[in-house]
């Protein structure tokens, strides 16, 4: 009984206490907001980095959505955008989305299904490199199985599959999936990009700011609540964060607060708002297994089994990172194995010392001891938050008679050395578009992918990808994910290291923005933003 | 002189030529090319690099590359950026004059602060005054710029709750040069002490001369002794390091516009470099070139008009 007094109780606050905001919201301000680089281009389609998606996501709309009231990306919450409704045919091999009407690109011009054909026919592939929406096409391989984008007069539009994927939709959802329009050219797409989305971009000056103003004639009523978000372009983060605290900004980039950072922010502005959150970034180990003595899967299982984990995440994140495989950990992740699973895996067992003692003798077999340390470079891109990884990492390996010497690698070359196979070791990064076990595998351990950085091949893991792929039975699903995840695991594919957390700060005076805790490529529409001022 | 001055500029027509054959080669010598960063960061299919390479023209002969990049130049031509695929003059023009205000601020206040400094510290040497200054002028020569910059925003959100952040529309004349005067004190204030410091040294030296005793036993008061006699005669070393200093202020510019978040030159270059945006860094490095070349050429005319004695001739 007390405690259903107690829940009503809490639930009589939490209307009061959180309907009012809701009721109180205004319209109009700038939103000011610090970039930490500057975005390669303003093309989302052509670019992977967060310096792109978020603050350009505002400038277009997709045709479903994650839905931005949730915290988690969940196929079970996606909500349409510039498509009404969607279905699929018998075999599930047909999605056919009926289109919002009335709807006006950033130019005047009206929004149609030929859009959507033309943006997925060009990410597909399907479209000559001179009448392609794009320059480069990093997520190529999200739509090798759309065999045919086809238009039933101007308000629908169908994806044919070769064979039933549900991740589709949910690639559908995703920040990396706005709809282009086909009449823009690509090079204006990187410069000064047309949408139809809540913001219209007024100026892009590189190095310098990211202007976007309201779009007046947004389909959804009432919406944005903001006149304008001005990003500055400030790639110190002591300035950023200083900005921050001195008022200059709103709101920081995404995830720019480290732990060890958040106390200062906190000293110097008490009332700002920050938010942990996983970024589905995961630090990973890279061994390339063409390169000797790395072929001997006894070394590799070594350097894995020296791996102590919690150390990472204490001395980097303070304990917060979280530790996981493949797919980032529930609760925040959907697709994960279960926690009780992750000490079955190499590398994540809680008794370090058993281990290592293990790692020791397989080095011994291998032909390495105390008196011939097996002398490696360990490559790494010359930015901290892959440093700092990378100097643990060369700590641990001396337990195991492995003497690392840290490679810094300038950024602009790193991935080119990773795609050409140029290194032995490294401590790498990786972010996850979408937490789905479609996005992850193929684009990461599938055996011809291009980002499958450690040459990682095994004919059964990508049989069983392509059949978790096409499997209409969710629990079902989720099994043979996991069942991949532990392959990957014992095979030494890409141990991964721990999950970042970090946070995102604003002044209290922002409201409505809700931070998706299972990738920090989605949910920055900021239509439902304002400033309470 | 007529024909020292043509020989002074043939010469510098070939030492920009020179600078211009070097920056080309050493830029394609560095690994990697726009190319390749903008296909491998994004993960895309490595075979759309060679389109790629081919529409911005760097699959081209070196030495094609290199004839059709001075071409343009002599015509004020200066190409189209990689990245941001724009033409090169408008991504740099509007940057210069960002740079060139905050370089011309640093060496004022770096001049305004050294020469009176020096001077004062050699005319009272060995005493507090002195000593008070020579702790100054080495702390000055010590501080990184980096930390010296960030230090300052550090007391400025502290001390006033806000920071100099950059407006590239400022209100008026007062609110730019406000905005930009902590950032070219910092950049300044390693100058300003190398200054002090050579000031002083090359005073004492100039003081101890048999001249300036002849002056001041001939009754010249100390402020005519120091000023008009011993100061002109010892700037001469002094106006070198202003010279070299503002040639090599581009150093200092780079950490200062990161830190202070200035749209200028010097961050831009940096960026370009890393992008391999070519055309970018050729004429920026060329443009920086130009500067050296002439501050260099100025510094030996003031020379002249510093001392008399001093001829540029057949």
């Amino acid at each position: 009984m007390r405690m259903r007094l107690a829940i009503l109780a809490a639930s009589c606050a939490a209307f009061v206490t959180g309907a009012s905001p809701v009721l109180a919201q205004k319209a109009g301000g700038t939103l000011r907001i610090s970039h930490r680089d500057n975005p390669p281009s303003a093309s989302i389609h052509e670019e992977s980095t967060i310096s792109v998606n978020q603050p350009f996501m505002a400038v277009f709309n997709n045709l479903v959505f994650f839905d931005p009231n949730e915290k988690v990306n969940s196929p079970d919450k996606i909500v349409p955008e510039l498509a009404e409704s969607w279905s699929y045919n018998p075999d599930q091999t047909q999605l056919t989305f009926k289109l919002r009407q009335g709807v006006k690109w950033h130019d005047g011009k009206p929004f149609t299904s030929a859009d959507v054909k033309c943006t997925w026919d060009s990410l597909a592939g399907h479209t000559p490199d001179d009448k392609s929406l794009i320059r480069k096409n990093p997520r190529k391989l999200w739509y090798s199985n759309l065999k045919e984008v086809k238009t039933n007069g101007d308000f629908e539009v169908t994806f044919v599959l070769g064979r039933p994927q549900p991740s589709f939709l949910t690639m559908l959802a995703g920040g990396y999936s706005p709809v282009y329009a086909c009449h823009v050219p690509d090079r204006v797409m990187r410069s000064k990009p047309i949408g139809t989305g809540p913001f219209k971009v007024v100026d892009f000056k590189r190095n310098e700011s990211i202007k976007l103003v309201k779009n007046p004639d947004y389909w959804r009523k009432g919406r944005p609540y903001l006149d304008a978000i001005d990003w500055k372009i400030v790639p110190n983060r002591s300035t950023r964060l200083l900005g921050f605290q001195s008022g200059e900004f709103d709101m920081t980039f995404d995830s720019d607060v480290t732990f060890p950072l958040l106390k200062d922010v906190k000293a110097n502005k008490a009332d700002a708002v920050c938010e942990a959150r996983p970024t589905n970034v995961s630090s990973n180990l890279l061994v390339n297994r063409d390169k000797e003595p790395f072929n001997n899967a006894d070394i590799r299982r070594a350097m894995v089994l020296a791996l102590d984990n919690k150390a990472f995440h204490d001395i980097l994140s303070q304990g917060h990172d979280l530790d996981g495989a493949v797919m980032l950990p529930p609760p925040d992740g959907f697709w994960g194995m279960p926690k009780e699973m992750l000490p079955t895996l190499p590398g994540h067992a809680p008794d370090i010392e058993k281990s290592r003692a293990e790692a020791r003798e397989l080095m011994k077999k291998a032909g390495y001891g105390p008196d011939k340390p097996l002398k490696i470079k360990i490559a790494t891109r010359n930015i901290a938050i892959y440093r700092d990884p990378a100097v643990i990492l060369i700590d641990q390996l001396k337990q195991i008679y492995i003497e690392g010497e840290l490679e810094p690698i300038d950024t602009t070359v790193w991935y080119t050395k990773l795609a050409r196979g140029d290194y032995q070791v490294g401590m790498n990064l990786t972010g996850v578009g979408i937490d789905d076990p479609d996005v992850n595998f193929y684009e990461n351990y599938y055996s011809t992918s291009d980002r499958n950085y450690t040459r990682y091949k095994n004919e059964k893991v990508d049989k069983l990808i392509d059949a978790q792929s096409a499997e209409l039975d969710r629990e079902k699903r989720k099994k043979m994910v996991w069942e991949i995840e532990k392959i990957l695991a014992d095979d030494v594919a890409r141990p991964i290291i721990g999950y970042n957390v970090a946070n995102t700060c604003w002044d209290p005076k922002v409201k409505g923005i809700l931070l998706q805790v299972n990738s920090i490529y989605n949910g920055w529409r900021l239509e439902d933003a304002w400033l309470d001022k | 002189m007529g024909s020292y001055l043509v020989r002074r500029f043939l010469l510098m027509v070939l030492t920009l030529f020179g600078m211009s054959v070097l920056i080309f080669v050493m830029l394609r010598l560095v690994p990697g090319n726009i190319a390749d960063i903008l296909v491998d960061a994004s993960g895309a299919d490595p075979k759309e690099k060679a389109r790629i390479a081919h529409e911005l023209g760097i699959d081209r002969p070196i030495a094609e590359q290199y004839v059709s990049w001075i071409g343009g130049l002599s015509r004020g031509d200066l190409g189209f950026a990689y990245v941001s695929e724009r033409p090169a003059i408008e991504e740099i023009a509007p940057r210069i004059p960002i740079s060139a205000k905050l370089a011309g601020m640093a060496i004022f206040f770096a001049v305004l602060l050294g020469v009176p400094f020096g001077v004062i510290s050699a005319v009272k040497q060995n005493s507090s005054l002195d000593y008070f200054l020579r702790v100054i002028s080495l702390s000055g020569l010590s501080l990184p710029s980096f930390w010296l910059g960030l230090l300052v925003l550090m007391a400025s959100v502290q001390w006033f709750g806000t920071i100099p952040i950059y407006d590239s529309n400022p209100h008026g004349f007062l609110q730019d040069v406000a905005m930009l005067s902590l950032p070219a004190a910092v950049v300044g204030f390693r100058s300003s002490a190398l200054i002090m410091r050579l000031t002083r040294s090359s005073m004492l030296e100039v003081l101890r001369q048999d001249y300036v005793r002849t002056a001041r036993s001939k009754g010249a008061s100390n402020a005519s002794v120091n000023y008009d006699h011993a100061l002109r005669n010892a700037l001469l070393p002094v106006v070198t390091i202003i010279g070299i200093e503002a040639a090599f202020l581009v150093g200092g510019l780079i950490v200062t516009e990161t830190v202070f978040n200035i749209p200028g030159v010097a961050r831009f270059l940096v960026e370009a470099i890393l992008w391999r945006d070519y055309p970018i860094v050729q004429n920026l490095v060329m443009l920086i070139a130009f500067v050296v070349v002439m501050v260099n050429f100025l510094v030996d005319m003031a020379y002249m008009a510093l001392d008399p004695r001093i001829k540029f001739g057949d």
